[in-house]
């Protein structure tokens, strides 16, 4: 629900009419991408870092944790995969990284996010806008609440060049055409024209990608892009999404649920519980000895199509917790089967595991541990 | 007659494995599209057309497809709530589809269904309680204290508690609501369900919960399930049979062996290599065919073969004619296999689309969990460690 709410804020923002350059640049950081988008400052040597950042949402019921010192990095050109089930705060990192999460009842309450050199959390509102769609491009799950219902395609995607490419409106519907075609809608131009209501599901995701990618930015955000889509049709999206990214050299931060799309989609994954990255690493790590007893109950409950007939699936008991006022012991550990009583008493770090890159958050895995070794 | 068959209790069906308990025969349940001022019929959507199968009893047939592909309607129609244009149904040997109302309702006690949307399918304002009874009441079942029992008895078959039946469906989380329709289903001890994906609105770890449970109730009391789904996998996991949907019907019908591991139906193959598999390897050395474009509508389906304006093997072949011209029959291409495909021979030589069991098992280590310890050890480390290693 947060997620429409802030589409729509988002297509309601009042359009700017100026051109990037005379965006009035208020601040240290606004200057800085000021020029990077001039091409006169070079770029940093890593796309993405995140560092602690808290995301809280304040309702009346209390302060809800949804993400929770989160900390992670992405290079140029790869694809990261956010994986785990839904409320685990994965779509709330991807809001927070752009400053989207609705305000209120939803703040960033803590951390830093440095988008190629720049903070993103000292940029002045209207600076964010030039971030926002220039350099990071999003496609949501559901097209159809995204696009905006009353205006042709053509003009919604025209839209994003013109302003932030500041091209005249024959330029940005030549743009339009030409990005339509890349996303594999046929007779592009004759379409131009039509509402979003006279494609189908997959065929508006494809919109949704063109919007995105309008003005080929470093970072495309895709939160759950193929969930409301029959799976030949989401086959095709993750095809596009896979050869856009190789084309252009975007970086992709996949959100899904789907272990299946991680592992075929993504270089490296991070699987988040309940507001925490609980194990992060490169996605053969993940998959062939993940060190976190959820990620073994994720990859246990899955039946898989090219398995035989089973008589029963591994389920991990109980429900995720209530992210409201969370105590000190490790998130995992009330329907974790191989908890000890130190689980319930402390939380423990994000911690690096034999392979590089690859670390968990889980005491029984760690060197010394009591499961470790146990592949 | 029917009425007095009906009526007797089934506590345990006799297992007669291998009979039919459903018989389709041609159905088809057409909905037609209204237009204009006075809402004339425009033409009709042909939801399911000229379908043909059987159900055996104590078995579970796996109906997959993409959405609007029929698979819906036709588990609806099967046990009549929705009407058949033509065609035939018969449960257990009688014919469902010219049954008065009176002898249906006797007969609905024998077939229930378990629907996708956990929210939409309590009524709101009814206690957990009286919606597991109702089915109780309409048949008169039992009543009283024996009622009560019985409400009890079913929340606990599905793993609930059984003092919740004051609450009301808003306190419960999605995986408990789909347990709650599974214990409203069961009331009636019926012999045949219709699932239809239940599990397709709840999380993973949800997921195989309920799935669990589904499959230790028909177990338990030698259900025979139609499961409607359209996660292959899901239903390769459950299914002793598996039919496949394209716009309206049935492509391919067989065991599960033979429906992953050599289908025959070139749409079986696109549809199986798109199904994203949970290890990166065998997702990097897969052959996939993407199907261009989108399913044709259901109200004007393509001539001749339904699929071949997707098929990859019919542009492979030079396009033959007759897949334009002539609609292929559902035919015999193996032991208990059928498919309705002109060239199923020749998408059963292709490689297309099959994630293969067991093979290359040197390149991709799949990982096994440690053995979770027993209960009572879970302070007892170094004897768990000493286990599990």
């Amino acid at each position: 629900m947060t997620l429409t709410d802030d589409q729509n804020r988002a297509s309601e923002e009042p359009v700017v009419t100026e051109l990037p350059e005379n965006v009035s640049i208020a601040t240290e950081e606004g200057r800085k991408l000021a020029e990077q988008l001039a091409d006169a400052a070079p770029h940093a040597k890593r796309l993405l870092e995140v560092r602690n950042l808290s995301t809280q949402f304040f309702t009346k019921d209390g302060t809800v944790h949804a993400v929770d010192d989160v900390s992670f990095e992405l290079d140029y050109g790869e694809t990261l995969g956010l994986v785990g089930e839904s409320g685990c705060g994965k779509s709330v990192t991807a809001l927070s990284l752009v400053r989207l999460v609705p305000y209120p009842p939803g703040r960033i309450v803590s951390g830093e996010i440095i988008f190629d050199g720049i903070d993103v959390m000292k940029l002045s509102n209207e600076e964010m806008r030039l971030l926002r769609g220039k350099k990071i491009g999003f496609i949501f799950q559901d097209p159809l609440t995204s696009l905006n219902p009353t205006l042709p395609i053509g003009f919604q995607i025209a839209e994003s060049a013109r302003i932030h490419l500041g091209v005249s409106r024959k330029a940005a519907a030549d743009r339009a055409v030409e990005l339509l075609s890349k996303v594999g809608i046929p007779r592009a131009r004759e379409r131009l024209g039509d509402y979003p209501h006279q494609f189908s599901g997959g065929m508006r995701q494809r919109v949704m990608i063109a919007i995105a990618l309008a003005c080929d930015p470093m970072l495309l955000l895709a939160d759950e892009p193929t969930t409301a889509l029959d799976v030949t049709i989401q086959a095709q999206i993750l095809e596009l999404i896979r050869s856009l990214s190789e084309e252009f050299g975007t970086a992709v931060i996949l959100i899904t649920h789907d272990l299946g799309i991680a592992a075929g989609m993504c270089h490296r994954v991070n699987v988040m519980y309940a507001g925490r990255i609980v194990e992060t690493g490169k996605v053969d790590d993940i998959f062939e000895h993940p060190q976190m007893p959820y990620a073994w109950g994720l990859l246990g409950s899955l039946p898989r199509i090219d398995e035989e007939r089973g008589t029963r699936l591994r389920t991990i008991e109980g429900m995720p917790p209530d992210l409201i006022n969370p105590g000190p012991e490790c998130r995992f550990s009330p329907r974790c089967a191989y908890v000890h009583d130190k689980c319930r008493e402390v939380e423990p770090e994000l911690s690096s595991r034999a392979e590089p890159g690859h670390r968990a958050r889980c005491w029984a895995t760690e060197p010394g541990g009591w499961l470790n070794g146990s592949q | 007659m029917a009425a007095s068959e009906a009526l007797t209790p089934q506590a345990a069906p006799a297992a007669t494995p291998g009979k039919e308990l459903v018989q389709v025969e041609n159905m088809k349940v057409y909905f037609p599209i209204l237009a204009g001022i006075f809402q004339t019929v425009h033409g009709h959507v042909r939801a399911v057309d000229d379908v043909s199968f059987e159900i055996r009893r104590g078995e579970t047939l796996g109906l997959v497809g993409e959405s609007g592909c029929g698979k819906t309607t036709t588990g609806r129609a099967i046990i009549r709530l929705r009407d058949l244009t033509s065609g035939r149904v018969r449960f257990d040997g009688e014919d469902l589809s010219t049954m008065s109302r009176g002898d249906l309702r006797r007969m609905r006690r024998r077939m229930q269904i378990i629907f996708q949307d956990p929210y939409g399918s309590l009524n709101p304002r009814m206690t957990v309680g009286s919606i597991i009874a109702e089915p109780i009441e309409t048949h008169h079942l039992a009543s009283g204290n024996a009622k009560i029992d019985r409400v009890k008895e079913l929340l606990r078959l599905v793993g609930l508690n059984p003092n919740y039946t004051n609450r009301y469906p808003h306190e419960f989380s999605g995986g408990q609501r789909q347990r709650i329709g599974v214990a409203r289903s069961l009331a009636v001890e019926p012999e045949f369900i219709v699932c239809d994906e239940p599990i397709s609105a709840l999380d993973v770890s949800i997921q195989a919960q309920v799935l669990n449970l589904l499959i230790e109730l028909r177990e338990q009391f030698g259900l025979t399930y139609l499961f409607i789904a359209h996660d292959l996998s899901v239903v390769r996991h459950i299914s002793d049979r598996v039919g496949v949907m394209y716009l309206g019907k049935l492509v391919e019908i067989g065991p599960p062996s033979a429906i992953y591991e050599t289908p025959a139906h070139p749409y079986t193959r696109a549809l199986l290599s798109a199904v994203p598999i949970p290890d990166p390897k065998a997702e990097r050395r897969r052959k996939r065919v993407i199907l261009t474009g989108d399913v044709p509508s259901p109200a004007n389906p393509p001539p001749g073969c339904r699929f071949h304006t997707r098929c990859w093997l019919y542009e492979r072949l030079g396009r033959p004619e007759n897949c334009r011209e002539v609609e292929p029959e559902l035919r015999v291409v193996g032991n208990d296999h059928r498919a309705a495909c002109h060239y199923a021979e020749e998408a059963l030589k292709s490689d297309v689309g099959v994630a293969r069991v067991g093979e290359e098992e040197e390149e991709f280590t799949r990982f096994v969990p440690p053995a979770p310890p027993t209960r009572p050890a879970v302070t007892a480390a170094p004897a768990a460690a000493a286990e599990i290693s």
